[in-house]
């Protein structure tokens, strides 16, 4: 990753310019040809280090509801229990935590809390864990997703 | 709310923008929509808040940013707002909610921590914990990513009950 390609990310993790030619656009900030751009994002995004580029929704402004979600999964069981808790796409996140008290921790997003429940009913069932804490946000002070690279 | 043209439009944003010389055009061609309708329906719900952001979703780890802790805290309910704002102000901090305790959970204050290192995770809560005043705390660091997805809103053949 070179600085040209750091100008790049800084300025499209904030957000691509939403006008009829975006990238050319892009180019003319960071003082390379449109067909730059576009080779380096086609190249950064084949790297692996642009996960996608589109736009990310606020899930309550659509309609949908989500919470954070939190288990103890035994060490031996991570895999069986993993594979049963990503089956859902409502399930965006999850993530093993180095805490013995809480350890598998997971977002999930649906259209109702009704379909919440039955998710983690659905999970309790298949996973034999009875425990599964839901800690749905009550106030949102900061969601950022930009770095300074 | 959201009515069905806006829904392809959704599914559309969603997914990864054509890089092309005019993208909005293509979705638009995708979605039924002008690319004057697309800009103008973006704009509305980027001031309007539906969509957070419109651009890369990088793979931190990838950039740079390796370390990923999440910082639990104990806030007397009176000054969790006051916590919280002050948190939310530092730049490590990418998020910051309060979410409700239990008697097995006590936390009610959750802030996502990025840094290049376990150390440096340690420093920046010693930060927000001298900033706010807020001692009790535990930092859970990421031993393993077991998923990471977009969302997907309004998969087809699974119409949203309303």
């Amino acid at each position: 990753m070179d600085d040209v390609d750091r100008k790049i990310l800084n300025i499209i993790q904030t957000g691509l310019p939403v006008t009829p030619r975006p990238f050319g656009e892009l180019a003319a900030q960071v003082g390379v040809t449109d067909e730059e751009v576009v080779d380096r994002i086609r190249r950064l995004k084949a790297e692996g280090i642009i996960r996608r580029l589109g736009a990310t929704f606020d899930s309550s402004k659509l309609g949908y509801v989500s919470t954070l979600c939190a288990m103890k999964a035994p060490l031996e069981c991570i895999e069986a229990v993993a594979e049963i808790v990503n089956s859902y796409d409502n399930v965006t996140h999850n993530y093993l935590r180095d805490d013995p008290r809480l350890n598998v921790w997971f977002t999930v997003i649906a259209e109702s809390h009704e379909r919440i429940d039955e998710i983690l009913d659905e999970i309790r069932a298949k996973s034999g864990i009875a425990r599964i804490l839901s800690l749905p946000a009550v106030r949102l002070f900061k969601v950022r997703v930009a770095f300074e690279l | 709310m959201i009515d069905e043209r806006e829904k392809e439009l959704v599914r559309r944003l969603q997914d990864d923008l054509p890089l092309v010389e005019r993208p909005y055009a293509e979705v638009g061609e995708m979605a039924g929509m002008s690319e004057e309708a697309v800009i103008e329906t973006i704009e509305r719900w980027k001031a309007d808040g539906t969509i957070r952001r419109l651009g890369a979703i990088l793979r931190h780890h990838k950039a740079g940013v390796t370390v990923n802790a999440m910082g639990v805290w104990r806030v007397p309910e009176a000054h969790i707002e006051e916590v919280g704002k002050t948190m939310a102000e530092f730049a490590q901090v990418s998020h910051c909610y309060e979410r409700p305790a239990s008697e097995d959970w006590p936390y009610n204050l959750y802030t996502m921590i990025h840094a290049r290192s376990q150390e440096e995770a340690e420093e920046i809560a010693t930060l927000l914990s001298e900033a706010t005043g807020m001692e009790s705390y535990e930092l859970l660091y990421t031993e393993r990513e077991l998923k990471k997805a977009s969302m997907r809103y309004f998969p087809h053949g699974h119409e949203k009950e309303t």
